[in-house]
C-alpha cells in the first residue's frame, strides 16, 4: 500500500434550509483517505453519514469547506464534470441495491459503461463479465433482477460498482435490507475487494461492523468524534463459518 | 455521450416495459390510422363523383317544366305541361351553343318476357339521346327516323333488363317484350354502365321512340323534359341563356312574368356534390386530426406519469454519471421512437383499415400520399414536442432526492 491519498476534506460544513429553519447535517469534517484504505463510517441515524457519503460522491456539494478528489476541488468543478467524475472515478453501493428492474444482471452491470463513449459493446460485455465473475456470480449473467436474492441483487450492484474500475468504492448501509449470513458473505466480498487495493468507505449505523474494516471514523452530530486506524481487522469469512450453520 | 449508446438505454428502457410502451403509441397508432383512412374515403367519394359526373357528360344541360303559378299555387313539375314538342323542335334548330338535343318522356312499369318480369321505366328519346347521356350501342342498332315517324313498337334495352328478361342468355335482339301490355321488339342493346355515385342502377334501362311513349304508353302531347349537349363545357353558360330565351319567346312569356321551365346544367350539379364532399373531407380530416392531438396528448400524459414512476431510475443513472442532458435526451429519443414506431405500425393500418373499406364495403376509396407522410410528420413531432417537457423534467431532478425516491 502507498501513501498517496485519493481524499481530502477541509472543514466540511453542510447545511439544508427547511422552511425557516436551517438543519446542520455537517458542521465541520476533516480528514484525508489513502488509496487501499478500507474505512467505516459510524454513527447514529441523523448524524450525517449519508450527507458526508453523497458529498464524497461527488452527487453534492459543501455549503463551506473544500473537497479534493485525486487532489482535484471538487467545488472548481460544473455539474456535468461531477456526472463525469461519477462515472469514471467512483462507484456507488446503495441500501436498496437500485438496479433496474427486468433487467439482466448483465445489462445492469454494464449501465455505466454506456455513459462512458471509450468502451464499445464488446468491451463492455467483457468488462461487465469480468466484474460479476469478481462477485461470485458468472452462473447468473442473464438472470433478471427481480429473478434473483437480496444477497445476490447486492452482489450485481457491487459488481456495477466495480465495473468501471473506480479509484473509490463507496457504500451506504450496503448490508442494511441483508440477514445475517448474507451480511457477511457481502462482508467477504468487500474484504476482498480491499485486499486487491480497492479503496472503500463503508457507510454503517451498526458498530459491529466497524471490526472487519480498517480505519473507523464515528460521527455524531455532523462532527467526527472518533477517527482511528484497526489493528485487528477480523475476518468476515471466519465470522460466518462460527455462525451456527442452517439448512439448505 | 454518444447517441448510439443513448438510443440503446432508450431501447432498453422501452422493452422494459412493452405494455407501458404499447399503450403510448395506441394514441398515435388510432391517429395517423384514421388521417389516413379518413382522407381516403373523403377523397375517394370525390373523385368517384367527378368520374361519374364526366362520365354522364360534362356539357349536359337538362331542361324540365317549372316554376308555374296556378292561383299562386306552385305545381309540381309532373304536372305541367309547359313543354311542348315545339320547343324541342325550336331547340335543335334555332341554337349556337346546343349541338344535340331529345325530348323525353318516360312512364314506368314492368317489363314482362315470358314468365320473367323486371320493373324499370321506359324512355322516350330520340337518337341524339345516346350522345348527350354517353350510353353507346353493344349490339344491334338504334331506331330510325322513320321509326320515330311512325312510333314504332320497339326498344333498345340495358344489361339490368337483358339479364333479368332472358337469364339463359338468349340473344334479346328481334324478341318482344311487353311493357304495359304494349309489345315492343328489342332492335338492340347498350353498352354496360354499372351503379353511379348515388347508387342508381345505370343499366336498368330501356329506350323507346318519344314518339311511341307519348302517344301508346301516356296518350300525352306534351314532353316532360329535354335534354342538350352545349358546344363545351366552357359554353355552357351560354347555351343555358340561350335555350331561356328560346323558350321565353316560344311560350309568350312578358319580361315580368318567371319562367316556365328551368334548366340545369351537369356543372351545376357536380360543383354542388363536390362541395358536399369537401365538407366531409374537411369534417373527416377535423376528426382525424383531432384523434391525432389525443395521441400526443396520451404520450405527454404516460411519458409524465413515467418519469415520476421512474425517479429512482433516473437517481441511480444520475448516480452512475448520467448527465441532465443524457436524461433528456433518453426521455426525447423513447418519445421520438414510441412516436416513430406507432407512425409506422398507424400507416400500415391506415392503409389495411382503406383497403378493407375498398374491397369488403366497396366504398370508393383513394389513399392520398400526402395524408400518410402529413400524419406521420404530424405524429413524430408531436411526439417530441409533448414528450420535451417531461424529458426536461426528468433532467432537472436532484439525484440525491431521486435516488431517495419512494
Ligand atoms: N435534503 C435534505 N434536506 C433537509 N435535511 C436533510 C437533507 N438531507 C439530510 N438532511 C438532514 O441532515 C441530517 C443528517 O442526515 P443523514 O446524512 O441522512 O443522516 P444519516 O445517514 O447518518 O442517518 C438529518 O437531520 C437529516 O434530516
Ligand atoms: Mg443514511
Amino acid at each position: 500500500m502507498n501513501d498517496r491519498s485519493i481524499i481530502r476534506l477541509e472543514n466540511i460544513k453542510r447545511y439544508f434550509q427547511v422552511g425557516e429553519e436551517t438543519v446542520h447535517a455537517l458542521r465541520g469534517v476533516s480528514f484525508s483517505i489513502k488509496e487501499g484504505e478500507f474505512v467505516s463510517i459510524m454513527g447514529a441515524s441523523g448524524s450525517g453519514k449519508s450527507t458526508l457519503l453523497n458529498l464524497l460522491g461527488c452527487l453534492d456539494t459543501p455549503t463551506e469547506g473544500e473537497y479534493f478528489l485525486d487532489n482535484i476541488p471538487v467545488s472548481s468543478m460544473g455539474k456535468n464534470e461531477r456526472s463525469t467524475i461519477r462515472n469514471r472515478k467512483i462507484g456507488f453501493i446503495f441500501q436498496s441495491y437500485n438496479l433496474l428492474p427486468k433487467t439482466t444482471a448483465l445489462e445492469n452491470v454494464e449501465l455505466p459503461l454506456l455513459y462512458n463513449p471509450a468502451f464499445n459493446m464488446k468491451e463492455r460485455h467483457e468488462k461487465a463479465k469480468k466484474a460479476l465473475e469478481a462477485v461470485g456470480l458468472s452462473d447468473r449473467l442473464n438472470h433478471k433482477s427481480n429473478q434473483m436474492s437480496g444477497g445476490q441483487q447486492q452482489r450485481v450492484a457491487i459488481a456495477r460498482a466495480l465495473v468501471n474500475d473506480p479509484v473509490l468504492i463507496l457504500a451506504d448501509e450496503a448490508t442494511g435490507n441483508l440477514d445475517t449470513r448474507t451480511a457477511f458473505e457481502i462482508m467477504i466480498l468487500l474484504q476482498e475487494l480491499h485486499r486487491d487495493g480497492r479503496t472503500i468507505i463503508f457507510v454503517t449505523h451498526n458498530p459491529e461492523l466497524a471490526a472487519f474494516t480498517s480505519r473507523n471514523i464515528v460521527l455524531r452530530d455532523g462532527k467526527i468524534i472518533k477517527d482511528g486506524l484497526n489493528e485487528h481487522i477480523e475476518s468476515a469469512q471466519k465470522m460466518l463459518d462460527s455462525l451456527p450453520k442452517q439448512e439448505d | 455521450m454518444n447517441i448510439g449508446n443513448l438510443i440503446k438505454i432508450s431501447f432498453r428502457a422501452l422493452s422494459n416495459n412493452k405494455m407501458r410502451a404499447f399503450l403510448t403509441m395506441l394514441g398515435v397508432i388510432i391517429g395517423v390510422a384514421s388521417v389516413i383512412t379518413m382522407l381516403a374515403i373523403g377523397q375517394g367519394s370525390k373523385e368517384s363523383i367527378r368520374s361519374q359526373i364526366s362520365e354522364m357528360g360534362s356539357n349536359m344541360i337538362m331542361i324540365q317544366p317549372g316554376a308555374e303559378m296556378r292561383g299562386g299555387v306552385r305545381q309540381s313539375s309532373d304536372d305541367m305541361q309547359t313543354l311542348k314538342l315545339e320547343d324541342y323542335y325550336a331547340l335543335r334548330d334555332k341554337t349556337r351553343y346546343i349541338t344535340a338535343c331529345s325530348p323525353t318522356v318516360s312512364s314506368s312499369g314492368q317489363f314482362i318476357f315470358g314468365p320473367n318480369n323486371y320493373p324499370g321505366s321506359l324512355s322516350g328519346v330520340n337518337q341524339a339521346y345516346l350522345d348527350i347521356r354517353k350510353l353507346s350501342i353493344d349490339d344491334g342498332t338504334i331506331f330510325s327516323d322513320q321509326q320515330i315517324a311512325a312510333a314504332a313498337k320497339v326498344c333498345i334495352v340495358g344489361k339490368t333488363i337483358t339479364k333479368n328478361l332472358f337469364p339463359n342468355g338468349d340473344d334479346p335482339i328481334g324478341k318482344v317484350i311487353r311493357f304495359n301490355k304494349i309489345p315492343f321488339t328489342i332492335i338492340g342493346t347498350l353498352k354496360e354502365k354499372g351503379y353511379n355515385s348515388m347508387g342508381m342502377d345505370q343499366d336498368n334501362i330501356v329506350l323507346a321512340p318519344y314518339t311511341t311513349v307519348q302517344k301508346r304508353v301516356l296518350a300525352i302531347t306534351y314532353i316532360q323534359g329535354i335534354f342538350a349537349s352545349s358546344v363545351s363545357e366552357k359554353m355552357t353558360d351560354q347555351a343555358m341563356d340561350e335555350v331561356t330565351q328560346i323558350l321565353r319567346t316560344n311560350h309568350k312569356l312578358k319580361t315580368t312574368d318567371d319562367d316556365d321551365f328551368n334548366i340545369r346544367s351537369q356543372e351545376e350539379i357536380s360543383s354542388m356534390m363536390t362541395s358536399t364532399t369537401n365538407t366531409l373531407t374537411i369534417l373527416l380530416a377535423c376528426i382525424a386530426g383531432i384523434s391525432l392531438l389525443v395521441g400526443g396528448i396520451g404520450i405527454m400524459n404516460i411519458m409524465y406519469v413515467s418519469v415520476t414512476e421512474r425517479t429512482r431510475e433516473i437517481g441511480l443513472r444520475m448516480s452512475i454519471g448520467a448527465k441532465g442532458r443524457d436524461i433528456l435526451s433518453q426521455f426525447l429519443i423513447e418519445a421520438v421512437i414510441l412516436s416513430f414506431t406507432g407512425g409506422i405500425i398507424g400507416v400500415i393500418l391506415g392503409i389495411g383499415t382503406s383497403f378493407i373499406v375498398k374491397f369488403a364495403l366497396s366504398w370508393p376509396v383513394s389513399i392520398q400520399w400526402y395524408s400518410v407522410i402529413l400524419s406521420f410528420g404530424v405524429c413524430t413531432i408531436t411526439g417530441v414536442f409533448f414528450g420535451w417537457y417531461p424529458a426536461k423534467k426528468a433532467a432537472e431532478l436532484d439525484p440525491i432526492e431521486a435516488i431517495r425516491y419512494e
